[in-house]
């Protein structure tokens, strides 16, 4: 029988040292709502966990001095829900953290252990890559900022580096006009895993779409920047002919496989659907703001 | 309708007596219960869909610190296949091998052997430690697959037509003359469908304590649908007399048929007979849905002929039905109800029980008639659209009555179904107006209930209150309503009855719960106990006033002299009356056995609308009316969760739950997040009509309830979906994928438009 640790250190770097020194073996605990479920199915076997609720960096939210947001990795669902200004400012990537899991799991879940568990699947990551928002990584190394596209690697995998914990997401500033939105595909209205999503952050001044970006996810080994889709938009009125385009170019760039939660065929139309059903709502939006 | 308004507690919303306990979590369900020196039980079990066991070695197991006993099939009495032993509706030869493969693993999960050490863990790495050696064979999991010519054979000593078959079974009901029916019909609808099986979907997993004395005196506590069905399984599968085995039934957290059969106490039994250590099993949720239930899937094809005028002159069905690895599917629900609500001339209803490498089947809510009401009632559907009748119409032109006499072989007495009819014809929903992508379907269902042995005992205490044990476990309110019928006998507020269900030794047998029988069969005992109890109360009030029991009457929880000497005594309470027990004549309570009898079948008429997404091939259902002629509601409250439940149950069959196979012939979605029941926000409030037609044969007039509501379910939703599109899916579920698939056809939206 292999014994179990568990650390709950106050500072990342203390975090940092205990999980780069036992290497695979470590298994980083925010929430612990896919980690705990995965040790109890028998598909982990970790050696230690390092929880890191207890580092005050990783449980924050600030408003940055540009008027952006800076989040720590383990915010639950529910805290940044009950945040005054964050769901104003960002509507869809608010929307999509608190589809992870039931009202109990949003308790705990945090768009960093989302976005860590490296499933295309997962709800807060395709919004968080329409925000363009960045990823704060420490290591053994020190400090680095990345895309939060440029995380995932395939199912189950991230590029993170050995020893790395991931530590807040930033997202920029708002300007005006500007707001996103967040639509997934499951079958049943709640509990359920996406079939697809997508995450829609437009501006749109004048009536015209001045800036956009489209995060598709559960169509590809991993969540999808679809930026052809996003030029279709940019420049139009968001008109029938420019959401066709969008749409097109969304179900274009799905890889989709055949499994127990839907087909190639099924995810590919349903891309080019929720995307127009995403402007829609986003553009909704961005024309109150 | 003949509905009883003066009753006092009969029909009264009462508290449940389970209710604070549940919601405060005090329940004990049977994972909850612990003892001194307990140890974990854990099952090996199959990786194939089909091998022959060569050989099983056991030593590494047995020699891994912790591990404290093995068993495997070498330990669980044989029962050769060529002699039935029939125990309810399992026949022991399969039930041996299904608790623990014999001769061959015959799907994945099939238990190969089970270990019990001092931790959970140990007995789960232990598992690993065992070797077996296994001859893997070409194997089947579809219907299509088990019945073709070459198929490779489960059992070679079942045969069908003189030849080794996977079809275990046939069943066939008939009246009249078929082919002279269809001669007569001047419009003949048949079509073809399938379903795919269902689990139960009961959130406790199986779960068991066993203690074994070194008498080999054992007590089982276990969540199951039948105490006394847990007790005789053990004692046939490990050679333990009955008299040697107590049951206790702990809280059942669901059941819906699925815990009519045993899985792990036989294996915990022998664990802890051989450890001398009381076991402890529990199955992880991955467990329950390889390796119990479900449900079968089926396929089937429905021909209905009519009279342009709507008369039905003809119907036949042939229904193949999915048995798992071990015979017994529930064909005679399919092939006995199916055709049942109507009065039909010429009826052949034929079912085929179909072997494959999947988990054997278990009872499920009306087990087959469902399966059979989906492919009656779409084609009903059809026939009325090609008469240009209304649905309803149709169906209450050949509606069955008193005297139809079903073609599964009784004459009904009198039944509610045209009251049902009737109720959802009037019901504002049927004509409500209907918006874009919106459709409407109806759809009936009949279910036969039952009856057969129960046992009660009531006892009067020393304070004058009223114990009442029954031999019951209560999936759907059983102790809320006996409590309800106990008070309104004995004229007494129902918060002085406690009624609990007892082990198989503190209560006689009593037939476990199924078929819809609880109620009906226990209300009869308990009447007739407590009808005793009153006449040994009116015995002792006449003592007392030294007068002729014949004139003392039970009134109000009282005893009262009448004629001749009414208004001469001061009325004895029961209390007074169980104060003075000690010196007129001792204890006071009675007890009745008996196989009842008169349980008649129960019908239900639905309502069903559905919104249908074009884009994304979702369908909700927006509203839903069941209406049901439920003899007479003891606890209305039960008995609109009854209706409700099944309801749900029959939404989730329509429109989500499948079980995936994937390549290997295994099930890839062992979990609620992808075998997906539907969850509170998929559905709408789902109205119920409780249409009242006092059974004739009940001292209350209670029918059963809890399975008719599933039987319309999916026919009512997939004419609701025809209705919105124009088009007819034949095959369950009618999930996005294939709803989507469906939109392409061309005809869809202009019949939206």
């Amino acid at each position: 029988m292999s014994e179990l640790r568990y650390l709950a250190p106050h500072t990342l770097d203390e975090a940092i040292a205990a999980f780069a020194a036992a290497g695979s073996a470590a298994r980083i605990l925010a929430g612990g709502t896919d980690l705990l479920v995965q040790m109890r199915s028998g598909a982990v076997k970790p050696g230690l966990i390092v929880d890191i609720k207890k580092i005050a960096e990783m449980t924050a939210i600030e408003q940055t001095a540009d008027g952006g947001f800076r989040i720590g990795a383990a915010v639950p669902g529910a805290v940044l829900s009950e945040h005054p200004r964050f769901g104003r400012a960002w509507p869809g990537v608010l929307e999509a953290v608190n589809l992870i899991g039931s009202t109990q799991v949003q308790g705990r879940a945090s768009a960093g252990g989302n976005l860590c568990n490296g499933s295309p699947a997962g709800d807060s990551v395709p919004a968080l890559v329409a925000a363009g928002a960045m990823v704060t990584l420490q290591g053994p190394n020190g400090r680095r900022e990345i895309k939060v596209e440029d995380i995932p690697a395939g199912p189950g995998r991230t590029n993170l580096l050995p020893g790395e914990i991931l530590v807040s997401f930033t997202l920029p500033p708002r300007p005006k006009g500007a707001s996103d939105a967040y639509l997934r595909m499951i079958p049943r209205t709640e509990m359920d895993i996406a079939v697809v999503g997508v995450g829609v952050n437009l501006t749109i001044k004048d009536g015209v779409c001045t800036a956009a970006r489209v995060g598709l996810g559960a169509v590809a080994p991993t969540v999808l920047l679809v930026e052809a889709a996003a030029k279709a938009l940019i420049g139009s009125k968001l008109d029938d002919a420019a959401l066709k385009a969008a749409a097109s170019a969304c179900s274009a760039a799905c890889r989709p496989i055949d499994d127990k939660r839907g087909t190639i065929v099924y995810r590919t139309k349903v891309a080019g659907v929720l995307l127009k059903r995403t402007v829609a709502i986003a553009a909704a939006r961005a024309r109150e703001n | 309708m003949n509905v009883i308004s003066n009753n006092k507690w009969i029909g009264q919303r009462t508290i449940r007596p389970d209710g604070a306990d549940k919601v405060t979590g005090r329940a004990a369900f049977a994972a909850d219960t612990n003892m001194p020196g307990m140890i974990w039980g854990k099952v090996l079990r199959s990786p194939h869909p089909h091998a022959r066991i060569k050989s099983i070695d056991t030593s590494k197991a047995e020699a891994l610190p912790g591990v404290k006993a093995v068993v495997s099939a070498r330990d669980i009495v044989d029962f050769p296949v060529d002699k039935s032993v029939m125990l309810g509706i399992q026949d022991m030869r399969w039930m041996c091998r299904n608790v623990m493969a014999r001769e061959k693993a015959l799907f994945p999960g099939h238990p190969i052997a089970a270990v019990a050490a001092t931790t959970e863990a140990i007995a789960a790495h232990a598992c690993e430690l065992i070797e077996v050696d296994y001859e893997v064979l070409p194997w089947s999991i579809e219907i299509d697959d088990a019945i073709r010519p070459d198929a490779p054979i489960l059992h070679d000593f079942l045969t069908f037509e003189g030849k080794p078959s996977n079809i275990a079974g046939k069943l066939e009901v008939k009246k009249g003359d078929i082919e002279q029916g269809f001669r007569e019909a001047e419009v003949v609808i048949e079509r073809s469908f399938s379903t795919r099986p269902v689990h139960q979907g009961y959130i406790e997993p199986h779960a068991c304590l066993v203690s074994v004395g070194a008498d080999n005196k054992t007590t089982i506590w276990s969540s199951s649908q039948g105490q006394f069905m847990v007790r005789a399984m053990t004692a046939y599968l490990t050679g333990i007399p009955q008299s040697d085995i107590r049951a206790i039934p702990a809280e059942i957290g669901g059941g819906f048929g699925g815990k009519t059969i045993v899985y792990l106490e036989p294996l915990a039994t022998l664990l802890a007979k051989k450890s001398g250590r009381p076991v402890k099993m529990v199955m992880t949720r991955e467990e329950v849905m390889r390796a119990t239930g479900p449900t079968s899937g089926s396929k089937s094809t429905v021909k209905i002929g009519a009279k342009k005028d709507g008369t039905i002159v003809a119907a036949q069905g042939t229904f193949w039905l999915q048995a798992g690895a071990l015979p017994g599917s529930p064909i005679r629900g399919a092939v006995g109800c199916s055709f049942s609500p109507y009065d039909i001339p010429h009826v052949l209803a034929v079912g085929f029980d179909v072997l494959s490498n999947r988990s054997k089947v278990a009872a499920y809510r009306a087990p087959g008639a469902p399966i059979g009401a989906y492919a009656v009632e779409c084609v009903l559907d059809e026939l009325a659209e090609a008469l240009r009748m209304d649905p309803l119409e149709l169906r209450l032109k050949n509606a069955a009555k008193q005297g139809t006499k079903a073609a599964f072989g009784p004459v009904f007495p009198r039944i509610g179904y045209i009251e049902t009819l009737e109720a959802a014809k009037a019901h504002p929903h049927y004509t409500a107006p209907l918006g874009k992508w919106q459709g409407r379907g109806v759809a009936s269902g009949f279910w036969f209930n039952a009856g057969g042995e129960s046992s009660a005992q009531v006892n009067i205490t020393e304070d004058g209150n009223v114990v009442v044990t029954t031999g019951h476990p209560d999936v759907g309110g059983s102790r809320a309503a006996i409590a309800n019928i106990c008070a309104e006998l004995l004229g007494i507020d129902y918060k002085r009855v406690s009624v609990l269900i007892g082990d198989t030794a503190t209560i006689g047998f009593s037939n476990l719960t199924g078929g819809s029988r609880v109620l009906f069969a226990s209300a009869i005992v308990v009447t007739q106990s407590t009808d005793k109890i009153i006449t040994t109360l009116r015995e002792r009030a006449a003592k007392i006033w030294e007068i002729d029991p014949e004139a003392v009457k039970w009134e109000n929880g009282a005893a009262h002299p009448a004629s001749p000497n009414a208004g001469q005594f001061e009325p004895l309470t029961l209390a007074e009356l169980a104060a003075k027990a000690p010196v007129m004549g001792g204890p006071i309570g009675a007890g009745v056995q008996l196989n009842t009898e008169g349980a008649e079948g129960g019908f239900g008429t639905h309502i069903c609308d559905v919104e249908v997404d074009p884009e994304l091939g979702i369908v909700r259902v927006i509203r839903y009316t069941a209406v049901q002629d439920v003899g007479r509601a003891i606890h209305p409250g039960y008995v609109e969760g009854q209706i409700q439940g099944g309801v749900a149950q029959g939404i989730g069959w329509a429109l989500n739950e499948e079980y995936i196979y994937n390549k290997s012939g295994k099930v890839d979605n062992p979990g609620f997040l992808d075998y997906r029941m539907p969850v509170c926000s998929d559905l709408p409030m789902l109205d119920t009509v409780m249409v009242e037609v006092p059974n004739p044969k009940h001292p209350q007039g209670v029918k059963g309830v809890g399975e008719v509501p599933l039987v319309p379910v999916m026919a009512a939703v997939a004419n609701a979906i025809h209705n919105a599109l124009g088009k007819r899916f034949y095959s369950l579920p009618m999930s996005p994928p294939v709803v989507l698939e469906g939109m392409e056809d061309p005809e869809i939206r202009q019949a939206a438009e």
